[in-house]
């Protein structure tokens, strides 16, 4: 599969893949990286907010 | 009570509105590091300045394929309402559709790490809507896509209650 890198498109199998998730109560965030030995040429991340935080003095913010 | 998220009501001193068509909303980022918080009224001028609770400034991030100011947000579903009692009721609201910045054409780089998305009325010259905060992020020749809470009474981006 060609993915986007900063050296243009390039082919997956060409990295090593790295992935990880974040899931606390403020959010669902996945991320995957690629690898070049130790230089990073692809990071995408998808963060789900839960739900709308809390601010001091109310759970609303400035219109 | 959803007509308040219309503009329908006024209740003090108002801006002079254009139209009676829905106002268009952005999205920008803003660093781990910046000074944003819930009592941002204004993101002034994104990416340039000092910033302020005015102005978002240089606390925007910045780098390949991103635009200052941010992406349009979709708002493609109108405020909802609905009463559960004859005193009590929500009316909400949630950008229809995920804030996708970048594309596999024009990936977006920001090597310097972010954790909040600042949403403000374009249409409103910069008015400040809300500041949401998640974990720190760097995308790097990639795709960062922000999708917003559910559109209910409970979780909707925007709501307005009455008990």
């Amino acid at each position: 599969m060609l993915i986007t890198t900063t050296k243009g498109e390039m082919d997956d199998s060409l990295f090593e893949k790295r992935e990880g998730t974040i899931d606390n109560d403020n959010e669902l965030t996945t991320w995957v990286e690629y690898w070049e030995g130790d230089e990073l040429v692809h990071r995408s991340a998808h963060v789900t907010l839960k739900k709308m935080p809390n601010f001091v003095g109310g759970d609303i913010a400035s219109f | 009570m959803g007509e308040l998220l219309t503009a329908t009501h006024n209740f003090g001193a108002s801006p002079t509105r254009a139209g009676s068509t829905a106002d268009t909303f952005k999205a920008l980022l803003v660093l781990a590091s910046g000074t944003v918080n819930a009592g941002q009224t204004n993101v002034g001028t994104p990416g340039t300045g000092t910033p302020t609770t005015s102005n978002i400034g240089t606390s925007e991030v910045s780098g390949t394929n991103y635009t200052a100011g941010g992406i349009t947000v979709t708002n493609a579903t109108a405020p909802t309402a609905t009463n559960s009692s004859s005193t009590a009721g929500v009316a909400y609201w949630t950008s229809s559709a995920s804030l996708v910045y970048g594309t596999s054409g024009l990936p977006v780089t920001l090597s310097t790490a972010f954790d909040t998305v600042v949403i403000y009325n374009n249409t409103q010259g910069g008015k400040t809507v809300s500041v949401h905060t998640f974990g720190s992020q760097t995308i790097t020749a990639g795709i960062f896509t922000l999708t917003m809470p559910s559109n209910t009474t409970t979780t909707a981006l925007l709501r307005l209650a009455t008990t």
